[in-house]
């Protein structure tokens, strides 16, 4: 005998829905546990769990480059340092 | 600690590592006299000239006054740091100029990342080196002069920001300006990490897009290596709140980064 479609159906969204439950749980608490300095990577959800894991992957490299990437110092026009001396003359600062 | 934990700069960053060792810098707290008592003020603190100076020490109009002997405040050959420090809290508008160009690409990039915007960024540059002419003689040497303007600088923004109305309603709700979803799905799309997308162009342009709060949190920890307590205290929010904003900041700008890395992969 086969199993009704709508059976199936309601299988796979339960047995999505339950990954679901896991993945949220885990990312809920992920700002608390990376706040305290806790490693993620020897969660036993990441280890079965590529979604966490290629969220947590992204999220450390997007941090990474924008530490090598925006530090970099730009210049401010040279008019800006006339402005300054103006205000300074006219009593602003 | 992983780098999601570990706040930027920290190591590379001297300004920084005063904080760390508990030094706050916090230029409102600064209120003892003036180091470097020195005869050779050109600019009285009010910020006129006085005529008795010789013309070299007069306002200094070049700002490419950097640790050369014609600018130098005492009419030396060499000037510490320290000396020109000296100087221009003794009211020596050359020792003023040399600190501006000492400091100005610092204090404009950090505006430019906390505001996104060239023309805020360059008022607000205008503004804290105006302040830091005004409370300059409050600097007592506790921390280090850059962590010190650093914080100031910090501190200007912040106002500039609570006028523009984030007083208006409390921090957390305007640092929070959408609720939770579920758990991210992402797949489909490319793993960011993998197709290397993400040139300086494009960071910044995603960071300038995000939200001011969440701007501000991923900035502040992220790129100038403040510490959850530490943001706390300059947004005067919890250090919970801190931490779930960052996180949240971090989501956006993974959600920001990740839309341009699917048109390219659409292609």
């Amino acid at each position: 005998m086969t199993e009704p479609q709508e059976l199936k159906l309601d299988r796979k969204h339960a047995a999505r829905d339950f990954a679901d439950s896991d993945c949220a749980e885990f990312q809920a608490n992920m700002p608390e546990r990376i706040g305290a300095g806790e490693d993620l990577q020897t969660d036993p959800h990441m280890l079965t769990c590529e979604r966490c894991r290629s969220l947590v992957r992204e999220l450390e490299y997007i941090v990474e480059v924008a530490r090598q990437l925006m530090p970099a110092e730009e210049e401010p026009r040279d008019e800006l340092w006339a402005n300054i001396q103006l205000a300074i003359e006219r009593g602003d600062a | 600690m992983g780098i999601l934990n570990s706040p930027g700069l920290t190591k590379s960053n001297p300004a920084i590592a005063d904080l760390e060792s508990g030094d706050s810098g916090v230029p409102e707290l600064c209120s003892n006299p003036p180091q470097g008592e020195s005869a050779s003020n050109s600019l009285k603190q009010d910020g006129s000239a006085d005529d008795s100076q010789s013309d070299d020490k007069k306002i200094e109009t070049s700002t490419r006054a950097e640790h050369s002997e014609k600018a130098s405040p005492n009419g030396g050959a060499e000037t510490t740091d320290a000396e020109i420090l000296a100087a221009a809290q003794s009211g020596n508008h050359a020792a003023f100029a040399q600190l501006y160009s000492l400091h100005k690409r610092r204090v404009y990039s950090l505006c430019l990342r906390m505001l996104g915007n060239v023309a805020e960024a360059e008022d607000l540059t205008q503004e804290s080196f105006l302040q830091l002419h005004r409370k300059i003689a409050t600097f007592r040497g506790d921390s280090a002069f850059s962590t010190w303007l650093h914080r100031l600088t910090i501190n200007v923004v912040l106002m500039h920001l609570r006028r523009k109305g984030l007083n208006l309603i409390s921090l957390d709700e305007a640092l929070d300006p959408s609720p939770e979803t579920g758990p991210t799905r992402s797949f489909g799309a490319p793993d960011l990490r993998l197709t290397g997308s993400i040139d300086r162009m494009t960071l910044e342009k995603a960071v300038e897009s995000l939200p001011a709060g969440y701007r501000l949190i991923f900035v502040l920890h992220d790129i100038e290596g403040y510490e959850h307590n530490e943001i706390a205290t300059l947004l005067d929010c919890s250090i919970g709140n801190s931490k779930s904003q960052l996180h949240k900041a971090r989501m956006k700008l993974r959600e920001a980064l990740r839309a341009p890395a699917v048109e390219e992969m659409a292609k």
